[in-house]
């Protein structure tokens, strides 16, 4: 902690304050809070401040995992690691249940992102959880930049933008009516290069595929995808080995690896800071669809 | 050198070139990547337009692109060298009060825009009014389109001089213009050869050295217990740790401390920060705005909604409140409304008792007893409460002067409020 005298505070010392106390004001207010857990960066940052929120206690929340069943196994081995030595509780929400029932139909492109919604709100129902907490950044995105941070959703998960309560100072607002539920943002203010800056100050561990390494890739739309069980390479697509990084994790079939020889947490930082292109626009290729393709996820009740 | 956080609101209409001068600091200080510019360019190119729109940058919605205004606040991100900085991009029409009022409860910065052609106009009036209203500490005026009048010296000065006036009305001290403009670029991050005759910083040199914080060390202690911390198992069991974020002042390890409401004294014996392993640190002395636990030396009954403070300065605790309110909801707010007024960590039930005045924002001045309070009315109110309170006047300690009203019935946030200093009639049973 970098205690001056002069009382400033470095501005990571106050996002990670604002984010502790946001924390706490759901743990104050809520009966049943849960923690979307994927172990992403963003959502391992979160599970870190929360967990610092509450020491010595335990962590009051519960973790979930909407599954796309499209994981990278070492994200799946890294979350199942973690969840262990936290000794959280762990929901995992399986688009595969729903596509082998009918409840979802595979989309022709077989990305399975946009699929996340039902099984979500499905869960969120189902654990009666009335305020789920989620690593939306308000830089990610620009209709992201529009987010609360307490945002109201109604029965149905939606968001409307033009109808979200105002918010003041840190006076957040979380009543809700039965079966209304309030997603969380704690990570509102961060940019990418804050959360890698705090990975980095707080020695965080995280997910290998975050580092470069060498994968079987192929290309398309100038983003390089993983050759595997889904996403197979279209003719004329050709597999090649190169050494690579993630700077997202979902969805492997639309997940692209960025060109990278950054294998630890300084070099990555030095190469988010150069970077020309924000870190959706580099790796998601649902991000590209239209101008407004978050925004209508977001309303039919996306993260 | 510390590398520190600068909360800023901007407010201006669509017309004065917010949105370009917006997309400008994000522009020139390397904070917009290329996919955003390649998506603003060809949306430029489809409108027809000869370079890049940068206004575009900052519209996020789609209802925003297609009619072209701004509907809400949005939140931008971008940093220097020496700071990071947190942009409340407040729309200029729609909802303009609601807006303005959110964007600037936190900012500690209002970058207010002036198309120089026009000069101080009455939106001017309003956003001066707003940021003095919301205690906004430091205020950069920036005259806009000064490529338009010829980069005129005199233009300038006169409506410094304008703007100068209005700001001592509305209690703002630091205030700082620069001749700018944000289309082309002059005086916001680099320096203008067109304005020889101004040796003032350029916007960004300014928001560089505003001084950030408020000075805890001057600042009585205020500490809104959040949640209590007992483990109640394993090896802390014993842990007892009040969670909070220090709303002001400075807290030392073997302070004297008081409890509001109650009025209970005792001392600090710790101060805690958590890890993410389970244990804890401690630390010998923190300051607002961190988020700490700390441990008391008696076990008095503690919990959410009460406050820590400072005894020789710790504070009003009231049945009611005087304050200054701007109406944030459709629902009107009127005499004998029963609403729920929280305050920091407490939620109360209260009622409203007497609507005193309205402000006029046009003419900025206090109209008598109107039947109530609508959407984007600024007025003042009294508030009779079910039970104690402690509260602070709001332009001297912003934290926990603040306050909500909410209803009740649906959850909707009523009114943001500015509470005066405590009245007369403090104590009084309802």
């Amino acid at each position: 902690m970098t205690l001056n005298p002069d009382h400033v505070l470095d501005h990571l010392d106050h996002l990670e304050s604002e984010a502790i106390h946001i924390f706490r004001e759901v743990a104050g207010e809520f009966e049943r809070p849960v923690i979307l857990f994927s172990g992403g960066k963003d959502s391992v940052v979160m599970l870190h401040l929360a967990l610092k929120a509450f020491a010595p206690a335990p962590l009051p929340f519960a973790l979930l995992h909407v599954d796309t069943g499209h994981n990278f196994p070492e994200v799946l081995r890294y979350r199942d690691d973690t969840v262990a030595r936290v000794g959280a509780r762990l929901h995992v929400a399986k688009v595969q249940d729903y596509i082998d029932d009918g409840r979802l139909r595979e989309r022709p492109d077989g990305t399975r992102n946009p699929l996340q919604t039902v099984p979500l709100l499905d869960a969120i129902e189902e654990g009666r959880f009335d305020a789920v907490f989620g690593g939306g950044r308000r830089d990610e995105e620009k209709a992201r930049a529009k987010e609360r941070v307490f945002s109201l959703r109604d029965a149905f998960g939606a968001w409307d933008p033009r109808r979200q309560r105002p918010e003041l100072w840190d006076l957040y607002n979380g009543r809700h009516s039965p079966g209304e539920h309030v997603r969380v943002f704690p990570l509102s203010n961060w940019t990418e290069l804050d959360v890698w800056r705090y990975i980095e100050r707080e020695a965080i561990e995280l997910p290998d595929i975050y580092y470069a390494h060498r994968r079987p890739v192929f290309q398309r739309d100038g983003m390089w995808l993983t050759a595997g069980q889904w996403g197979e390479p279209k003719p004329g697509e050709r597999v090649e080995e190169r050494i690579v990084r993630y700077r997202t994790v979902g969805d492997m079939s639309c997940t692209g690896a960025v060109e990278s020889d950054a294998v630890d947490v300084a070099a990555v930082i030095l190469e988010v800071a150069a970077s020309r292109l924000t870190e959706r626009g580099a790796t998601r290729a649902d991000d590209r669809l239209s101008e407004a393709a978050m925004e209508d996820r977001k309303k039919q009740g996306y993260f | 050198m510390t590398h520190d956080l600068l909360r800023l609101a901007t407010a201006g209409s669509v017309d004065d070139g917010k949105s370009t001068l917006v997309g400008r600091l994000l522009y020139d200080t390397k904070s917009v990547l290329a996919d955003q510019l390649d998506a603003v360019e060809r949306v430029s190119r489809d409108r027809g337009l000869d370079g890049a729109d940068l206004a575009l940058l900052t519209d996020g919605l789609r209802a925003e692109r297609e009619q072209g205004i701004t509907i809400d606040v949005a939140y931008r991100y971008f940093s220097t060298a020496t700071r990071s900085y947190v942009l409340a991009d407040t729309p200029g029409h729609v909802q303009y009060t609601r807006n303005m009022v959110t964007g600037a409860s936190t900012a500690e910065l209002a970058l207010i825009l002036v198309d120089a052609r026009h000069g101080v106009v009455e939106q001017t009036r309003r956003h001066l009014a707003v940021t003095g209203l919301l205690g906004v500490r430091h205020v950069a005026v920036a005259v806009n389109k000064m490529d338009l009048v010829d980069w005129d010296r005199s233009r300038f000065e006169e409506i410094v001089a304008e703007v100068g006036v209005l700001a001592s009305r509305f209690d703002i001290d630091d205030l700082v213009a620069v001749p700018l403009s944000a289309l082309l670029g002059d005086n916001v991050v680099e320096r203008s050869a067109n304005t020889p005759w101004y040796d003032g910083p350029t916007l960004l040199e300014h928001l560089e050295s505003v001084p950030v914080g408020t000075e805890p060390a001057e600042q009585p202690l205020r500490f809104p217990v959040q949640v209590v911390i007992r483990p109640q198992s394993g090896e802390d069991r014993d842990y007892r740790g009040y969670a909070g974020r220090i709303a002001a002042g400075v807290i030392r390890v073997g302070d004297e401390v008081v409890v509001l409401p109650a009025g209970r004294t005792t001392t600090v014996a710790g101060i805690d920060l958590g890890q993410a392993d389970g244990s804890v640190r401690g630390i010998d002395e923190a300051f607002a705005p961190l988020s700490v636990t700390l441990r008391l030396a008696d076990d008095i009954d503690i919990s959410r909604g009460d406050v820590i403070a400072e005894p020789e300065r710790r504070g009003h605790v009231s049945r009611t409140v005087a304050g200054t309110v701007c109406v944030l909801s459709d629902k009107p707010v009127r005499p004998r409304d029963r609403v729920l007024l929280r305050a920091g960590t407490r939620t109360v039930r209260a009622m409203v008792e007497e609507i005193v005045d309205l402000l006029d924002i046009d003419t900025v001045e206090y109209r008598r007893a109107p039947q109530q309070l609508a959407l984007n009315d600024i007025g003042r109110i009294r508030v009779r409460l079910a039970d104690d309170l402690p509260i602070d006047d709001y332009h001297e300690l912003r934290r926990t002067g603040a306050f909500l009203l909410i209803d009740d019935a649906d959850g909707a946030t009523l009114a943001a409020g500015m509470a005066d200093a405590p009245d007369r009639y403090a104590g009084a049973d309802i």
